[in-house]
């Protein structure tokens, strides 16, 4: 046996296994968005469910991103055939009504599925405090680069994509969030110059 | 009460294995050669016990006993019998205890077969296998236990995943895989037997692996084409292969097995590439460990990643321990294993095998870094990449249509150096089916550049193959006035390796010949019909009768009622459906396919109108696929004859591969 | 021979249609090889473009919903004007690096490419000089 040439060969396997190793701490099925710190796509889209007053608006307005600049956008995605929806359904109703008069809006937005089950959906679950916009085509979500459901965007008042949850918001996560982001729009005009910061 | 008895025999195995591991050097360096018996009696031990419980596993499926985890996880009253009993290998720990006794079964037949052979070759062949079986062994009682006791026992399962019980492929698809797989660890158990024993420098360990090897990669070559079929009939996008890691990992360890039957003939013949065929052989098994490493343990994301689970971390050490002792061992024993190699000529079949190695090398690794390099790029960039089709296709395609080349050139050329005027007589007349088929696929229609290069290669290697089997046979012929049936199983029986290798080259072309049709002349429509609305898609005509649904015992299903026509007569009937099973949130599309020997017609239920009144079909019609589930039948029919038992002659002398040794009639292209 | 059972056909039928078939053959034909020409070149960039509710096929070939959508938007946005390269860099900026089937030939990446080249080069020269030196006579071959 040769024992030097085997240490040397020895050691080339290293960094293969430490890899290996590495790989344990990554999750290979997530995709990283690009989006955050980006503008977030515009989009216009017409609403299908009306949500509850007093946060609904009627069946077929048509919602624009740019209309809300200067306020906080929570934009969730979502289907009446996944199965992690209905987990973070009443989190987001009723953080969503906690809010009202605030200068957020919760917005849903139906992703691949017929309004019929959409509608059915919010029926079975109780209802939805805000609105639900269709997507014809999933283009608004391949804006978003959405790749499952449910994901939520938080859009900042500089229309600027602030942050994307994966999977079913929490109700502390959302509240901590949409919090922060408030805190950072710029004051209203009327009392200038002071930056608050909760 | 079966799962705890199960449970025990696998417990008991463990001390076995290690009496084993501990025996056999023991016995070997105190010259005690009465205790090498017993080191080979636990893997036969091992392989009653591993045995035991894989029945017990069966059993526990059959009778749906939900106290046992395993088929609490899998199991289900409504799945019928087939696919309850091939759940066996349905998840993660199922699989690894049919892994496990696909291991015992090979370990305790090599051992018993090579029992009586002098020398410490085999005891240490045999120290490697318990090794193995031993790392299984762990796995079974730890974190994939099986035998799990489940408390309160469930009435009733899920029932397997959706995709693995859609199918009957499935019930031959990874038995063959794991036989071929498993096999692997034989050869690798001989290399480390030799390296341990000293008789590596000998070729001994080289002639009792042959058959194994060839064994082992006949399983592995039918699994992959196994695999292609279920993909294509079950994944519903047309295609066979999509370069996904799980695919790639079976077949990495099929490309260096390839490589090494090729280059022992040379270690066999001339005494080449000694170090070159350990590298090989051992390569081959830690490929294997790798593939499953990479599927099991979910650091890389595949269609059939099993749950991640502490289960990687077991494999990280396993794959760390047989990557660094396979280093150590080749390297530390290369001095002893330099080449005395030589070589008369450059114009000789031997550098036709060091290219072949070279290349099925190159394509190896070129497949190995493409799948390991988003995990690479993640560590050094910090940005996910993927590696896809695309990639794969442009990088390995020259080496494809290289080794077609060289599948050609191999079988004419003969060994040692050839002249001017044989090299003419051997090497033209190919060319007229390299020109039939170059112009066969330019009228076909066929315009990129690979696929016309792929279709030449491949018509000249045919001739060239198919050649050497009438060469073989008229001299039989006119030497000895046979018929052609008596002249033909003479032949192959005379040099069983040789015209088993050209049949599998055969096979491997009718393959290609499928791959490249089907990918060249690919042509497919998706439309939105109603009932009575047709579609044409190259030239086949298919028309809309009806949507329908159906409850079955553990699905409910989907189907679309699809005529073919012909000249306005329906002449077939095609039903793509789309299983809906209680398990899963989407439904399982079900494709299917219209297969004739010129091409498929596969039709896919997309989408549907609940109502009936239209239903989106997407039609797919490919030529040939179904060339590539024949040549790989083929392929499979070369690996048996090449293990045919080797008739014994009075004259053994004339073993000699490359003779037709028949009372002295030499037919070969070999210089005297 | 077409025109030949086309004229037949007319005839049988009565349809008084082949004069106004015949003048609206050429546009309906450019429109035809326009709308193939399209269709290659979306098929041409879906099969570029990673399906991200699949696993590791292409939208091309996915049929998944998704896959089937993003496949309409590369039409769309060929159609446009946009170039093949343009559709890849707008879904890259939406899904990342991750939605390129082939990683792009720069920086780091290279490697992927270059490392195939090298070791079959690199083989290549191992086996010429291993040749050499085996078809040496056997008098030179001390070593």
């Amino acid at each position: 046996m040769n024992w030097k040439r085997s240490l040397i060969a020895a050691v080339t396997a290293v960094p293969v296994i430490l890899l290996f190793a590495w790989g344990f701490t990554r999750d290979p099925g997530e995709i990283p968005s690009p989006l955050p710190g980006h503008a977030a796509p515009q989009f216009s889209l017409d609403v299908f469910a009306p949500g509850q007053p007093p946060l609904s608006r009627p069946v077929g307005d048509t919602v624009r991103l740019a209309d809300l600049r200067g306020q906080v956008v929570v934009l969730n995605f979502w289907a009446s055939w996944c199965g992690a929806c209905r987990e973070e359904h009443a989190v987001l109703s009723t953080t969503a009504r906690l809010y009202t008069g605030r200068p957020v809006h919760f917005l849903g937005v139906l992703y691949n599925d017929s309004l019929a089950a959409g509608e059915a959906w919010i029926a079975e679950m109780g209802g939805q405090s805000y609105p639900s916009m269709q997507d014809p085509g999933a283009r608004t979500a391949i804006d978003y680069g959405l790749y499952g459901v449910p994901e939520t965007f938080f859009i900042d008042g500089d229309g600027r994509v602030a942050y994307k949850q994966l999977g079913p918001v929490t109700g502390v996560g959302l509240a901590h969030i949409v919090d922060s982001l408030i805190a950072a729009l710029p004051p209203k005009p009327a009392a200038p110059a002071t930056k608050s910061r909760s | 009460m079966i799962g705890p008895f199960a449970h025990d025999a696998l417990l008991i195995a463990l001390p076995i294995l290690m009496l084993g591991i501990v025996l056999a050097p023991v016995a070997v360096r105190t010259g005690r050669r009465e205790w090498i018996p017993v080191v080979y009696s636990t893997l036969y031990t091992n392989f009653l016990l591993v045995s035991t419980a894989t029945v017990a596993m069966i059993v526990a499926l059959v009778t749906h006993d939900f106290s046992v985890s395993y088929v609490a996880q899998v199991g289900s009253r409504a799945t019928p019998l087939f696919y309850t009993v091939i759940s066996l290998w349905g998840a993660l720990e199922g699989s690894i205890l049919f892994w496990a006794w696909v291991l015992a079964l090979y370990g305790s037949v090599v051992v018993w077969l090579n029992r009586n052979r002098p020398g410490n070759l085999i005891p240490y062949t045999a120290l490697a296998l318990l090794a193995v079986s031993l790392f299984f062994g762990i796995l079974l009682v730890g974190p994939a236990n099986p035998f799990h006791p489940v408390f309160p026992i469930p009435a009733d399962g899920p029932g397997p995943n959706p995709l693995l019980q859609n199918h009957i492929l499935m019930g031959v698809h990874p038995p063959l895989l794991y036989l071929g797989y498993v096999g692997m660890t034989v050869p690798f158990a001989f290399a480390v037997g030799a390296m341990l024993s000293g008789e590596v420098t000998g070729d001994d360990w080289i002639k009792l692996s042959h058959r194994w090897t060839l064994l082992s990669w006949g399983f592995l070559s039918a699994a992959i084409v196994a695999g292609m079929w279920w993909s294509y009939e079950v994944l519903g996008w047309g295609g066979y292969w999509a370069w996904d890691p799980v695919e790639n990992a079976s077949f990495l360890p099929w490309l260096t097995a390839t490589a090494y039957l090729h280059s022992m003939v040379l270690q066999e013949r001339r005494g080449m590439l000694r170090l070159w065929n350990v590298n090989l052989v051992v390569g081959t098994f830690v490929l294997t460990v790798l593939g499953t490493f990479l599927t099991r343990s979910g650091i890389i994301s595949s269609v059939h990643a099993f749950t991640v689970g502490v289960i990687g971390y077991y494999f990280l050490a396993f794959i760390a321990l047989v990557l660094i002792g396979a280093l150590v061992m080749v390297a530390g024993n290369s001095d002893r294993l330099r080449t005395s190699g030589r070589m008369d000529s450059a114009a000789s079949r031997e550098t036709v095998f060091l290219l072949n190695n070279l290349f099925l090398t190159a394509f190896m690794f070129t497949v190995l870094i493409g799948t390991l390099f988003p995990l690479i790029a993640e560590a050094i960039r910090g940005v996910k990449v993927s590696v896809g089709a695309p990639f794969f296709n442009r990088m390995t395609l020259p080496m494809v249509v290289m080794l077609l080349f060289l599948m050609g050139v191999g079988p004419a050329l003969p060994w040692r150096s050839a002249t001017a005027a044989e090299m003419r007589s051997k090497l033209l007349p190919p060319l007229v089916g390299a020109f039939l088929f170059c112009v066969g696929a330019l009228v076909a229609g066929a315009r990129n550049f690979y696929g016309v290069v792929a279709f030449t290669f491949v018509g000249y290697a045919a001739v060239a193959n198919l050649r050497e089997y009438w060469i073989g046979l008229r001299a039989r012929r006119n030497a000895h006035g046979e018929g052609w049936a008596t002249a033909l199983y003479r032949l192959i029986r005379g040099n069983q390796r040789r015209y088993g290798g050209y049949l599998a080259h055969l096979g491997l072309l009718i393959a290609a010949l499928g791959i490249a049709g089907s990918s060249s002349f690919r042509r497919e429509r998706e439309m939105t019909m109603k009932p009575g609305d047709t579609l044409t898609v190259a030239g086949q005509t298919i028309r809309l009768k009806g949507v329908w649904g159906r409850e079955e015992v553990q699905r409910s299903v989907i189907g679309a009622t699809v005529e073919v026509l012909k000249n306005g007569r329906v002449v077939g009937v095609i039903e793509p459906r789309m299983n809906y099973y209680p398990t899963s949130d989407q439904p399982v599309p079900t494709p299917q396919v219209r297969s004739t020997i010129g091409g498929d017609l596969y039709l896919t239920l997309m989408s549907f109108d609940p109502n009936g009144a239209h239903a989106t079909i997407r039609a797919i019609v490919q030529p040939l696929v179904s060339w590539i589930w024949f040549g790989g039948g083929v392929i499979v029919l070369g690996a048996l004859i090449g293990m045919l038992p080797a008739r014994r002659r009075p004259d053994s002398s004339l073993s000699e591969p490359d003779v037709v040794p028949v009372r002295g009639a030499v037919v070969a292209e070999t210089a005297p | 021979m077409l025109v030949v059972s086309a004229a037949l056909l007319a005839a049988i039928t009565g349809r008084a249609g082949a004069q106004a078939a015949g003048a609206s053959a050429a546009p309906v034909a450019q429109q035809a090889a326009a709308d193939t020409a399209l269709e290659a070149r979306t098929n041409a960039v879906a099969g570029q473009l990673r399906c991200p509710v699949c696993q590791g096929v292409s939208i091309q070939d996915s049929p998944a919903e998704l896959a089937q959508q993003m496949r309409d938007l590369v039409r769309e946005q060929l159609r446009t004007g946009k170039s093949p390269d343009e559709v890849k860099a707008y879904f890259v900026s939406k899904y990342g690096e991750w939605i390129l089937l082939q990683p792009r030939a720069s920086g780091f990446n290279i490697l992927i490419y270059a490392l195939p080249v090298l070791v079959v080069l690199g083989g290549l020269a191992v086996i010429v000089v291993a040749m050499r030196r085996w078809t040496k006579p056997p008098e030179n071959l001390s070593i």
